[in-house]
């Protein structure tokens, strides 16, 4: 494609203008949790002595360990069973055609386009009533089911376009439906299932709406719930908020940084497909 | 009739069976995998839907008694001028969550297909998609720093010359709604830009080429070539900023909490609000179903639009 000097010049200006608006924030982030814990330091300024120490101060104050362990119990909790229920729940619309099976998958999809807040009312109340109100496992039970929508339109959508020649040469051999899902269909899955499984870790460990309604310790929240109780406490001492967001925003980042293809076409994907 | 002849017809009904009850059960173990997820959507998604349908029709503050009212917190949601400014208020968001992103990932993705096909382009990609991947909370956090009175947009904007107009953004009546979007824009322009780009490279580029043969230039080819095309993606890029939009909370709650007064209060906001602080259960459940209906209403047609002439 034949490009004008003039067009390559402002598009790439654009691009370069598009990608620091992107990245300043994060700077100017970085810059402030620098400065001395109590400050009310500028947007952008290299402190004259920065202060490193703000990190540790942080992570001590912020609990960081024991938020850390929370969030990984969460996903842990969350993330293999919601990938195995929405496979399999996949496998049954996708590949075995049960009857009803157009009906279901409608089902599901009505849940992508559903507020969390349409339900989180209700969601308080039945996590007071059977009493897990203030525990992980009033994040992580509603979680699994809001998970479901996406993670069986996901894997629907692997399972619909295999074709069927796998399916019928393990049937001629006496594969049961049980065997066929394991010994075949799970191994060929696994790709999808990775990219799903990246996709819901990333969601648990920031979903905040949930951990502020029906969590009141932080400690035993999902990270971006804690992060949301730090900013509560910590909004006078703006340095120290800033280091302890850096914290908090790490694993995610180096969850993207190493998985960056995985994810971006998780999510594109994600979106498309259907 | 022959005995062998009823004796070949009794085998291949008896055959018949079997089959039957072959997929017959084929049938039972599929439902039964489809069982545990049905089970988590049903008790912890679709029951909570029908409670907060159910609650909508009471008056309720979570702990005494409830009275039924009818359709009185419907009347409330859309007649009281505090709740129909939320309605309003999460539409506004749109055009920042949603058609801002779009807009701007179209001329930014068509940008990188022309004149960044390299390195470039796979780095501002990254780059852009980079704000997808945070915690919405963290995002509110860090533009609430930024929009402050000494934060780095006034610094910037004092730097050449518009001093007169730097402002605790986020705090300001006129300017604390537009403020909340930005920080959208910043979040969703990255996911807008790759999704559309991916779109464009699978157009035909003799499209293009025919196109320039005929002299057009960027913008002709941009409004008959690549808009067109990339219908479906633009339809699903709407879908799910517009749900963003309208189901904002994270980035309201943690940057401005609805303030000040109810510049900000969108739909999400408010029903926080009326259930766990006011204790207006059924009125909140009411504003929850009116913004379900909402978005369904602007998602459905949506749908349509990127399927219908195929």
């Amino acid at each position: 494609m034949r490009v004008g000097r003039g067009e390559l010049v402002a598009g790439r200006a654009l691009l370069v203008a598009l990608m620091a608006i992107t990245i300043l924030p994060f700077i100017s982030l970085l810059t402030t949790a620098l400065h001395p814990s109590g400050s009310a330091p500028p947007g952008i300024s290299w402190p004259a002595d920065p202060q490193w120490g703000n990190f540790v101060e942080a992570f001590k104050v912020a609990n960081m360990t024991t938020l850390l362990a929370s969030s990984v119990w969460i996903v842990v909790a969350v993330v293999p069973l919601a990938l195995l229920i929405s496979t399999m729940a996949g496998f049954a619309i996708g590949l075995l055609r049960i009857p009803g099976a157009r009906w279901l998958l409608l089902l599901f999809v009505f849940g992508l386009t559903l507020p969390f807040e349409g339900i989180i009312t209700p969601l308080y109340f039945l996590a007071r009533q059977i009493g897990i109100l203030n525990t992980r496992l009033a994040i992580v039970l509603p979680l699994i089911g809001l998970f479901m929508p996406f993670g069986v339109f996901w894997m629907r959508a692997h399972f619909a376009n295999l074709p069927s020649e796998i399916t019928e040469a393990a049937r001629v051999d006496g594969a049961n439906t049980w065997d066929l899902f394991w010994r075949i269909h799970v191994p060929l899955a696994r790709a999808p299932m990775a990219s799903l499984g990246i996709l819901m870790s990333i969601w648990a460990w920031n979903q905040f709406l949930l951990a502020l309604v029906l969590v009141e310790d932080p400690t035993q929240r999902t990270m971006a719930g804690a992060l949301g109780a730090f900013q509560g406490h910590y909004a006078t001492d703006i340095p120290l908020l800033c280091a302890g967001t850096i914290l908090i925003l790490l694993p995610t980042l180096a969850v993207f940084v190493l998985f960056q293809r995985q994810v971006i076409t998780a999510l594109l994907q994600g979106s498309v497909k259907g | 009739m022959t005995d062998a002849r009823l004796a070949r017809l009794g085998r291949r009904e008896g055959r018949r069976t079997a089959w039957f009850q072959a997929v017959r059960r084929r049938h039972v173990v599929g439902w039964l995998f489809v069982l545990p997820a049905l089970l988590f959507y049903g008790v912890f998604v679709l029951q909570p839907l029908a409670l907060t349908i159910e609650y909508s029709f009471y008056r309720w503050d979570g702990v005494g008694p409830a009275t039924w009212v009818g359709l009185t917190n419907y009347v409330a949601v859309l007649s009281e001028p505090k709740l129909v400014e939320t309605l309003f208020n999460g539409f506004r968001l749109v055009i920042f969550f949603s058609l801002i992103p779009v807009g701007l990932g179209l001329v930014t993705a068509s940008v990188i297909q022309r004149v960044a096909r390299g390195r470039l382009g796979t780095v501002s990609r990254t780059v852009l998609f980079l704000p997808q991947v945070i915690p919405l909370v963290a995002a509110g956090i860090i533009w609430g720093r930024l929009l402050s009175l000494p934060g780095l947009v006034n610094q910037a904007l004092s730097s050449v010359g518009l001093g007169d107009v730097t402002r605790a953004w986020l705090g300001d009546f006129d300017t604390a709604l537009p403020a909340v979007g930005i920080i959208g824009i910043w979040v969703l322009l990255g996911f807008c830009t790759v999704l559309l780009l991916t779109g464009m490279t699978k157009i035909d580029a003799a499209l293009y080429e025919s196109a320039r043969l005929d002299g057009a230039g960027w913008w002709p080819e941009f409004r008959a070539i690549t808009i067109p095309s990339l219908r479906y993606e633009i339809a699903v890029c709407l879908t799910v900023t517009i749900i963003a939009a309208l189901a904002a909370f994270d980035i309201v709650y943690v940057s401005t909490g609805g303030g000040p007064g109810n510049a900000t209060a969108v739909p999400g906001i408010q029903i926080y609000i009326l259930a766990f602080l006011e204790r207006q259960v059924g009125l909140a459940s009411a504003l929850a179903v009116v913004l379900v209906i909402l978005v369904l209403l602007v998602i459905l047609p949506l749908q349509r639009l990127s399927r219908g002439d195929d």
